[in-house]
């Protein structure tokens, strides 16, 4: 090879074609461009114009110049430079070829199989037998064989997730014969390596590799209080650097994502760095694992286990329908009792399954739906734990009547018992002592709790064994089942004081305690582990990626005491029932030291600069140079329309620029218009007619409250049920045909929530001219099939002092297109009584969820863009006096859905009582 | 020979179709000569003078007073227009996809004021002894039948002959060829009594010449060819050779009592119907 300087060619005699560059000159300098031929009518008026004599033909300097030069790198590329080539030495004998394959390898494998690949090739060409040997898995001894039979295996090396094995120094002593050692070392400092080194040395010359590169390595996280902190370190401290640290966990939808990130900054040679952070609970328990952002170690990443946890329990209210009454809310008392032990989780069913808490604590749920309790039975039977109170709507359900349902302990009785009320005998009862089999035995039955109704359990022969407490005339209290790991427990009263002390008790709060709640932390202790077999689960490489395809072979626990990985104890999170240990490379005690060599060891290292092959740049540029001649020719020419040169000046700009995305999602749009202004929606049926009808119903609905109330609705929108959100609309309607198809069962899902947050469904079936509510009609069984899976109230007929009659008019009737059919509203609350004087109830309840009947509302208010009323209602004025009550109605309607419950508040009564004439 | 027919005429139709839809955007009002004359539309009353034929008094309107009156119809006279479009083969330039041929563009003028003329009751035909003056819509065929043939020269002259005397004609030309040819098309012209209107029908790179670098120009045929290095150089001196020319053209049609204008194939060509039409109509009067 010939150098200039820095620069080698392979083939040098190449370059003489240099010597042609001058002549090529004057070749091209001699020939202009060649004309372009141009049909053109106008040529006429053109001849005997002389071009002006200033102009050379010749082509252009720099077109010249462009040309040289890429003739020029042509040939020089051809030449085949070489930046800074190695000028390698050769050795004579065998040679043992060692790497660490350690996890610290894994940083930049790539590199060290490259270098591997030149050490091969170098030992090739020198004749000289080659056997590699990796230090984190050495059992024989090494074979030399031809350079080339390893140029063969050498994709099949792959670094191991642990560190150099124990007995590498015993296998290093036991080597026989004489060669030359090449140690590619990780440059991670290990307690064998000075041993290791004498012996590879007394074979023969060493040479020592050491990259050099960076290496992060990131420490279990830890938890104090509500902060996590990180710590990371590094292999060479040197200037400041800032890493980004993440934590990885399932999404809401299931996707695994970063749920946090930190940057952890190293000051100047400061090899230790750390930051604390705070993270939700919810995304504290989802994290799996810790991951330094764009390293590919093990060291890198940190599995998460137990440690990471504190005991989590959900919170599900059947509905919050008493807005304000704090200490009538059905959680208020298990928020107390639980908020200084656990992390509270109140979300929506979805993220609550997928945050897989420990404990679920249902408070007077009745109806749970199928897709959630398929979700919540495979939850249970992972050890989930269940805890269900009853409540009024429980009481009013069927569930679990016929037969036992698989998330309750046990069948209850029709009903529910009340004892020691104004028409009941006997006094409120209180508990019995715990029995021994029970999880509360030995807490001391306080006195002072008292139980006034309940639900019961009807009598089967299993009950007995189920109950864990009763009262003290032998009726249960707490029922428990044991479902696969978990259990599903209900409380017989509700979980505020209506029913009971209970919840006012001590008691209360140490029930719960032994029913669900202590510490998630598992200690490692070897007497601890003797015996246990633990699976691992989430696996790691070298590289820190999670491996999917691992064989789950238990390990001894004891060897998980130790903590150490290595080829049995491979980086995973190890489980073992409930319990799960994380074994990570960088323990809690673990320095990244950087490895330190004797002065008499050659050390090679990538200090060098890397040898670089100019041949493929040279070539591209010849060939751009090119590209540039053929546009400059053209140009030249005046063959490139200028349109031509503007749109590619303009692609090139566009090119770089990055495209934005503007334009919106229709489900956006969708949602922009439906919050930007009040909205009335009404359930598209997917029956053209009936949607017309309810769409110019609510458009005539909309146009009364605008006109007659402060109340000013846009346009009304129609709600497909399956792809729309729901959350926008105060007001549903929802008319009723025997056609329409039943909803999806995420639709149903989707209409319990909206009904749980407060929204109204009015059902209208249209048919009370021929049938009251209830009804054999087609419409109504319809409506029973819809609305089955619906978390509905019990409901009444609207009583007399419902805040319907008197929310914007006063009215006692509620006619649509048909007159007299009942409307049904969510019941009133027991013990609502009536006060003297007053000529209502101060029932003080929220917003019904749920409006029945089958007056045929939207066709009464129904009005064509035109103005005109879409259909007759009754006969003459009296049909119009009904049309304007329909109108009434529909605005009392609007108006109980956005005030609640104000008109009921007694703040009224005076002015009330003064237009009610009394 | 069919099959030759069949192709030439294949074009015909949406020319003739495109050329009527012209024609129909210009028809707004009357068109009348508005003098007396013979025709059959009343023009006015006047009182009947020595020499009126008894016959022609109007005897319901004289019963009303002393005096005898004469109905008097609006002059309908027919009028002949004779067109020529120069059909060479410097004609078949277009600079653009977008643009028509500058034949085209003629052709579409010449059908559509033959339909105007036609309609209006005028006889039109093609100078020469190709189409002779003839009314009726029919005519339109004919003319765009022998409008479909070409002529092979590079520049053609115009063609002087059979021009009716005092008639009136419109010759449509980029007018690049020899000046002469048109200057001598046009003294005969106006020796015969025969006004007219001069159509210089232009493409817009004509007009701008938007060329640069080393071009040979070559005339449509072939005939006449210019090689120049640095097109971009020539541009004002052709501008100033087309004005040039322009200023010609316009000094001949004034003194010969002819009608002059220009017109591009990217503009649209009602403003020159318009422009043609009106001429017509202000030289019958």
């Amino acid at each position: 090879m010939m150098m200039f300087g820095s620069i080698g060619f392979a083939v040098p005699w190449l370059l003489v074609a240099l010597i042609v560059l001058p002549i090529l000159w004057i070749i091209l300098r001699a020939m202009p461009p060649a004309p372009v031929l141009r049909r053109f009518p106008g040529v006429a008026l053109l001849l005997g114009l002389q071009d002006d004599e200033s102009q050379t033909a010749t082509t252009p300097w720099w077109l010249l110049a462009l040309r040289t030069l890429a003739v020029a790198a042509a040939i020089i590329g051809f030449a085949g430079p070489v930046l800074n080539p190695e000028q390698r030495e050769t050795g004579r004998g065998p040679l043992l070829i060692v790497l660490d394959g350690t996890w610290a390898d894994a940083r930049d494998w790539t590199t060290r199989m490259d270098h591997l690949e030149t050490v091969l090739t170098d030992a090739q060409r020198a004749q000289r037998p080659v056997a590699i040997e990796v230090l984190s898995d050495v059992s024989t001894a090494p074979v030399f064989v031809s350079a080339s039979e390893w140029q063969t295996r050498q994709t099949g090396l792959r670094p191991n997730a642990w560190g150099v094995s124990n007995d590498v120094v015993e296998w290093a002593q036991m080597l026989e014969g004489s060669f030359d050692t090449y140690w590619m070392s990780s440059g991670v400092a290990f307690d064998e390596q000075a041993e290791l080194t004498e012996a590879f040395q007394s074979y023969g010359e060493l040479v020592v590799f050491d990259s050099g590169s960076p290496l992060y390595g990131l420490r279990p996280a830890e938890i104090d209080g509500g902060r996590l902190t990180l710590r990371a370190q590094r292999l060479h401290p040197v200037d400041g650097a800032t890493i980004q640290v993440a934590g990885y966990g399932a999404d809401p939808s299931g996707v695994e994502r970063a749920l946090v990130s930190a940057n952890v900054d190293f000051a100047d040679g400061e090899s230790a760095g750390e930051v604390s952070i705070f993270v939700q609970p919810e995304l504290r328990n989802r994290i799996t694992r810790f991951a330094i952002v764009g390293e590919t170690s093990a060291a890198s990443v940190s599995l998460s286990d137990d440690a990471l946890k504190r005991r989590e329990v959900a919170l599900i209210a059947g509905q919050s329908a008493r807005e304000g009454l704090e200490l009538l809310s059905p959680l208020h008392y298990l928020r107390q009792a639980l908020e200084p032990t656990v992390d509270l989780l109140e979300v929506d069913f979805d993220d609550m399954i997928l945050a897989n808490p420990d404990a679920i604590v249902m408070a007077d749920v009745a109806r749970i739906f199928d897709d959630e309790a398929v979700q919540l039975i495979d939850w249970v039977e992972k050890g989930g734990i269940l805890v269900r109170f009853a409540g009024p709507r429980l009481a009013a359900s069927d569930e679990g009547r016929a037969g036992e349902h698989p998330l309750m302990p046990v069948r209850l009785r029709q009903g529910g018992r009340s004892i020691g009320g104004a028409m009941s005998w006997g006094a409120p009862k209180s508990l019995r002592m715990f029995p021994e089999n029970s999880p509360f035995f030995g807490l001391s039955v306080a006195q002072d709790v008292t139980v006034s109704s309940q639900v019961m359990a009807q009598p089967d022969p299993n009950l007995s064994e189920r109950v864990i407490a009763s009262l003290d005339d032998g009726t249960p209290l707490v029922t428990r089942k044991i479902v696969g790991d978990g259990a599903v427990i209900l409380f017989h009263v509700t979980a505020n004081a209506e029913w009971s002390t209970l919840p006012l008790s001590g008691l209360f709060v140490q029930m719960l305690d032994r029913l669900a709640i202590s510490s998630g932390s598992v200690d490692v202790t070897a007497e601890d582990m003797i015996g246990t077999t633990w699976i691992p689960v989430r696996v790691i490489d070298a590289f820190g990626r999670l491996q999917t395809d691992v064989d789950n072979i238990g390990i001894d626990g004891t060897l998980l005491a130790d903590g150490v990985p290595s080829s049995e104890l491979v980086p995973a999170v190890y489980q073992n029932g409930e319990r799960q240990v994380a074994v990570n490379v960088i323990s809690e005690d673990f320095d990244l030291r950087p490895a330190v060599w004797p002065a008499n060891i050659r050390l090679v290292g990538p200090t060098a600069p890397a040898e670089r092959d100019l041949k493929g740049l040279l070539l591209l540029a010849a060939l751009m140079l090119l590209a540039i001649d053929a546009i400059a020719s053209l140009w030249i020419g005046g063959r490139l329309a200028r349109g031509v040169v503007a749109a590619f000046a303009v692609g090139l700009v566009l090119s770089q620029m990055p495209t934005e995305a503007t334009a919106q999602s229709g489900a956006d749009q969708f949602a922009l218009n439906a919050a930007n202004e009040l909205v009335l929606g009404y359930v598209v049926t997917g029956d053209t007619e009936l949607d017309e009808i309810s769409q110019a119903g609510l458009l005539g609905l909309s146009q009364t409250l605008r006109l007659r109330t402060s109340i000013e609705p846009s346009n009304p929108v129609g709600v497909n049920l399956e792809n729309d959100e729901l959350a926008f609309f105060p007001f549903l309607y929802w008319p009723v045909s025997p056609e329409q198809s039943i909803p999806s069962s995420a639709a149903y899902a989707k209409l319990n929530r909206y009904l749980r947050s407060g929204g109204m469904i009015m059902f209208d079936t249209r048919d009370g001219h021929v049938s009251g509510f209830g009804g054999g009609s087609s419409a109504a069984k319809k409506l029973q099939s819809l609305a089955a899976p619906l978390d509905i109230p019990p409901l009444e007929p609207v009583p007399e002092d419902h805040v319907l009659t008197r929310a914007f008019y006063l009215l006692q009737d509620f006619p649509g297109r048909h007159v007299g059919a009942d409307v049904w509203v969510e019941a009133a609350p027991e013990g609502a009584d009536q006060i003297e004087g007053i000529p209502f109830r101060n029932l003080n309840d929220g917003v019904t969820p749920i409006v029945i009947g089958g007056n045929d509302w939207a066709g009464a208010w129904a009005v064509l863009p035109n103005g005109q009323r879409m259909f007759p209602v009754g006969r003459g004025y009296a049909g119009e006096r009904q049309r304007e009550f329909a109108r009434r109605f529909g605005v009392n309607l609007i108006m109980h859905v956005l005030t609640g419950n104000y008109k009921s508040d007694q703040i009224h009564v005076p002015a009330l009582l003064e237009r009610l004439g009394q | 020979m069919r099959a030759q027919a069949e192709i030439l005429s294949a074009p015909l139709p949406p020319l003739l179709a495109q050329a009527d839809n012209l024609a129909n955007t210009v028809l707004w009002g009357d068109h009348g000569r508005r003098r007396a004359g013979i025709g059959d539309t009343f023009w006015q009353f006047r009182a009947a003078q020595q020499g009126d034929d008894a016959r022609m008094i109007d005897w319901r309107r004289s019963a009303r007073s002393n005096t005898q009156f004469v109905q008097d119809k609006e002059w309908q006279i027919a009028q002949t227009v004779q067109l020529w479009v120069d059909r060479g083969a410097s004609m078949q330039f277009a600079s653009s996809k977008d643009t028509p041929t500058k034949v085209e563009r003629a052709k579409l003028l010449t059908l559509a004021l033959s339909i105007l003329l036609l309609r209006a009751g005028e006889r039109v035909g093609l100078t020469g002894l190709d189409l002779p003056a003839r009314g009726g819509i029919g005519q339109i065929n004919h003319m765009a039948d022998v409008l479909a043939k070409s002529v092979d020269a590079d520049y053609a002259a115009p063609d002087h002959g059979g021009l009716v005397s005092h008639s009136r004609a419109v010759f449509m030309s980029d007018c690049l060829g020899n000046f002469d040819e048109i200057s001598k098309a046009l003294t005969k012209a106006a020796d015969r009594g025969v006004k007219g209107m001069l159509l210089q029908i232009l493409d817009p790179a004509e007009e701008q010449f938007p060329f640069s670098g080393r071009t040979r120009f070559q005339s449509m045929g072939g005939s006449i060819e210019h090689e120049t290095l640095h097109a971009g150089e020539l541009k004002d001196r052709y501008i100033d050779r087309l004005a040039a020319r322009r200023d010609q053209l316009e000094t001949l049609t004034r003194a010969t009592g002819w009608q002059f204008s220009s017109h591009h194939t990217g503009n649209p060509a009602i403003a020159s119907l318009l422009w043609l039409y009106s001429g017509l109509e202000n030289a019958n009067q």
